[in-house]
């Protein structure tokens, strides 16, 4: 009795204390909100510093870069640049303003700003933060005092030459232009934020990094929703539509992320309407989803499996017929069929056919098992031992089911005559450090889904240099380089897409350093009552055109 | 006494180093890491070993377990890389998701467990009393994920009477003062915020706390029995005392005793079922962090994580041991 009027007595006292921070006392939402089930916590808000999906996500709400992409597509369209060109040889890069842009501090977006952003990620002062800016360093290779193991900077300067025209200045071109301006972590942020909160301010601290508060809570950009808060003891992330944005107003005024991390759990959120949709549903439940009369979409294929074949994992290899065997033993129809979500594609090179340079013309491999003992016989290794590396806990948009199709490729690979030793590691538990660091590994489950609509993106990104996880080297592999950095320093549109279709019909008939798979199509779902969304092929949708009925 | 103190200390500081040494040593073993978490398909080697550089995984395992030792020592518990929080502000926030989540998964188990095990010790064979023994063992037996699923599934999906997951709806946009969601409701008057807290913590606290109500259950019903045959309850009986005096004051408090223990014992034990019912259930607790930190490999979260539990647990028998000592003097000789 004591022990209950003490606790009342207690309540009543903070009761008096605790003042609600409700805005005019509403607490439903209604339908003027958009909860979307997110699979895992951003890692921060500042998109320059980010490499994964769930933080792009909530950040291409909040921010706008200077080329977008049509939606549904992933042709480039006008994003805060109406128009752009370059000069001749593609160094200089001079983008057309649009007007009437302001941040959401209310600061004007102008010429100025862009180059506020480009300077901002030029002269990144910690080695904390060149380290966490992946993207750009991806594209632009250094910075201004590299601090780290960087090449020189391709980026030599951003010039406002009126209110509305930037003019970036690159040290020579590469094929990644212009799309590369379309890339999330190259989004623009409010100079008076930036500097506001700090926001170079990235250090590295104990065993971690330290973020300034402009990652952390403050993001300010030019898109149509603004950032609220993220409450991380609920793990919710809350947007609200900016009044003042330039082009078409957000349909729902509120933008909610609820993080999720589990599929089974976010697919009874859907079910008990706590959320309204969420991104990746399993292909296994596909189905399921749209017999409960869900709005199931799948987007085009934007991405690539591919079975990797490392040269130096075992003598065999470095043989080209030996890999020619492997890829006339895989039925990848049948895989496709079976394994793979409806709308996958068998894929005859490593670029999905709405990329640049795509080739009709590709030497193909067909599923013909004894040819593959035949060119196994001619090469010497009629009985040959390979180890595939396979990941574990880990389901990816071009690889859904990762244990499934090893089994379909390693019974295929028996068949002919290869003994498969499977190697299974959880894939962040040491899958992709094996796959990548060292060279003990012979075949494996890897993909990518692209970034940008470039061949450089994908065959850059695999072939384009020395690899262990390829065993390609200056030694072996001279030509490939070589040819790939051609085709990637061409200006004109026709050469280029001329110089990349040689390199993908190379590459399936003399270099085979791997063996494409499948094109699979990622999927998004959201309830009966949600329209508006436009799914896109590069995974980034914008939800500002979602009305909730 | 004071000789025994510290000796006591001492051995507790013996016993977190080498605690602290063989966890460090594991988790930097454990294959994998958080910057190939991190980095996924773009983990490649340059890449990889710029952030592990940056963040000092590349110095020898002694040099970087001195770093953190020096920073622990200093009171610093470091700083998660998933969230770029310190751990003692994550701590903050999910221990009173825990607290809150356990207290509700006990009252659940005593409010109920004692009832139940009494009415079926006072009942002995009856219908009652075979469902209540059966259901205790099924009880006992039950896995709390397989529990928690079947709850959402037919409780959360099927008849849609309470929320599947999640502590509080998103919609609400409570305030929060303390992070005990309930409470806060009631503290900033936000009631329907409190009652919607209520509404999410049902069901995992009925998966939470079913085993331990099974185990109550069935530690009452045995006590209940023992104590109706001895003999002072006879005695009541014959002296013509009423029946309820002799249910309340003899037979309910003696048996009570063991009961209690049983409690002590379980709520110790909540802790590592807590840790399956928050991922069932998305409950933002230590366990959901844990679970969070194992697989993000956040270094960090996990070092704080673990030697803050073998610190609370440590300082706990300390405790235990040194009032053994103020009740039995022959301990103190030893």
């Amino acid at each position: 009795m004591k022990l209950a009027a003490v606790t009342a007595a207690i309540t009543l006292v903070a009761a008096g204390c605790a003042e609600s921070e409700r805005g005019d006392g509403s607490s439903g939402e209604g339908q003027d909100t958009f909860i979307f089930g997110a699979a895992g916590a951003p890692d921060v808000f500042d998109p320059f510093y980010a490499t994964d999906g769930e933080t792009f996500r909530p950040a291409r709400q909040i921010f706008e870069t200077l080329i977008t992409h049509e939606p549904g597509t992933a042709n480039l369209a006008p994003g805060l640049a109406e128009s752009w060109e370059s000069n001749e040889d593609g160094t200089q890069w001079t983008f057309h303003l649009r007007d009437g842009v302001t941040f959401h501090d209310g600061t004007e977006f102008n010429a100025e700003a862009v180059c506020f952003n480009f300077d901002r990620w030029y002269n990144q002062p910690t080695a904390a933060g060149q380290a966490q800016a992946v993207y750009y360093a991806d594209v632009f290779g250094g910075f201004a005092q590299n601090q780290g193991d960087y090449g020189e900077s391709n980026y030599v300067s951003c010039e406002a030459t009126d209110e509305l025209t930037a003019v970036i200045t690159l040290r020579e071109f590469n094929g990644s232009f212009p799309a590369a301006f379309s890339l999330t972590s190259l989004s623009i942020s409010s100079p008076t934020a930036l500097q506001q909160y700090d926001a170079d301010n990235v250090r590295q601290e104990g065993e971690a990094f330290i973020y300034p508060e402009y990652a952390t809570s403050h993001p300010v950009g030019t898109g149509p929703y603004r950032f609220v808060e993220y409450d991380e003891a609920e793990g919710v992330i809350r947007l609200e539509a900016y009044e003042d944005y330039w082009g078409e107003p957000a349909r729902t005024r509120n933008l909610i992320f609820q993080i999720i991390p589990d599929e089974a759990q976010r697919r009874q959120a859907l079910d008990a309407g706590q959320i309204h949709g969420y991104d990746f549903p399993s292909p296994a439940d596909y189905a399921s989803l749209e017999e409960a009369g869900y709005n199931l979409m799948v987007r085009e294929p934007f991405n690539i499996l591919y079975l990797g074949i490392n040269q130096a994992g075992n003598p065999a290899l470095t043989d080209l017929r030996v890999r020619q065997a492997i890829a006339h033993a895989i039925n990848r129809e049948e895989l496709v069929r079976t394994r793979l979500p409806e709308g996958a594609e068998v894929a005859t090179q490593f670029i999905p056919d709405t990329v640049v340079g795509y080739a009709d013309d590709v030497q193909t491999y067909e599923y013909d098992p004894d040819r593959a003992r035949q060119l196994l016989a001619e090469a010497g290794y009629p009985n040959l031992t390979l180890r595939f590396h396979v990941p574990t806990e880990v389901t990816r948009p071009y690889m859904p089911n990762p244990q499934e199709i090893f089994e379909t490729i390693a019974a295929d690979l028996q068949e002919v005559g290869i003994t498969i030793e499977q190697v299974s590691l959880p894939w962040n538990g040491g899958y992709i450090d094996a796959i990548r660091q060292t060279p003990d590994h012979d075949l494996h489950l890897l993909g990518w889904t692209g970034d940008f609509n470039d061949p450089v993106n994908f065959v850059g990104t695999f072939f384009g240099r020395p690899s262990n996880e390829f065993g390609i080297n200056d030694a072996n592999s001279a030509e490939m380089f070589a040819a790939i950095a051609a085709a990637n320093s061409i200006v004109d549109a026709e050469e280029k897409e001329a110089a990349w279709q040689q390199v993908n019909r190379d590459l399936l008939s003399q270099w085979l350093p791997a063996i494409p798979i499948s094109h699979s199509p990622p999927a998004i779902v959201v309830a009966s009552n949600v329209s508006g969304l436009v799914p896109s092929p590069l995974t980034q949708e914008e939800f500002s055109t979602v009305v909730v009925e | 006494m004071l000789r025994v103190v510290i000796r006591r200390l001492l051995q507790m500081v013996l016993t977190l180093w080498v605690l602290s040494v063989l966890m460090y040593v594991w988790l930097r073993n454990l294959p994998g890491g958080p910057v190939s978490a991190l980095l996924g398909e773009r983990a490649t080697p340059e890449r990889v070993a710029e952030l592990e550089r940056q963040l000092g995984y590349d110095q020898p395992i002694w040099v970087q377990y001195g770093r953190w030792l020096n920073r622990i020592l200093h009171g610093d518990f470091g700083t998660s890389l998933r969230t770029g929080d310190p751990v003692l502000e994550e701590l903050g926030r999910a221990f009173p998701a825990t607290i809150e989540l356990s207290f509700f998964a006990l009252l659940f188990a005593v409010g109920l467990g004692i009832p139940l095990g009494y009415l079926a010790a006072r009942y002995r064979g009856s219908l009652l009393d075979n469902a209540v023994v059966i259901g205790s063992l099924v009880g006992v037996a039950v896995p709390v994920f397989f529990l928690g699923y079947l709850l959402q599934e037919s409780i959360a999906e099927g008849l849609a009477w309470l929320p599947p997951s999640g502590r509080q709806s998103v919609t609400i946009n409570a305030t929060h003062v303390t992070n005990f969601f309930i409470l806060d409701g009631i503290l900033t008057r936000e009631w329907d915020a409190s009652l919607d807290a209520l509404k999410h913590i049902i069901l995992p606290a009925i998966t939470l706390g079913t085993i331990p109500l099974a185990v109550i259950v069935r530690i009452t019903r045995a006590s209940v029995l023992d104590v109706l045959n001895e003999d002072y309850v006879r005695t009541a009986e014959a002296k013509g005392l009423k029946a309820r005096t002799i249910r309340g004051r003899h037979v309910l408090r003696n048996a009570m005793l063991p009961v209690v223990t049983a409690i002590g014992l379980q709520t110790g034990l909540l802790l590592a079922g807590a840790v399956l019912t928050e991922r069932v259930f998305v409950w933002r607790g230590l366990g959901f962090l844990l679970a969070e930190g194992i697989t993000e490999r956040d270094y960090p979260r996990l070092q704080a994580l673990i030697l803050l539990s073998a610190l609370v647990y440590v300082v706990v028998n300390l405790l235990v041991d040194l009032s053994y000592a103020i009740i039995d003097p022959r301990v103190r000789v030893r």
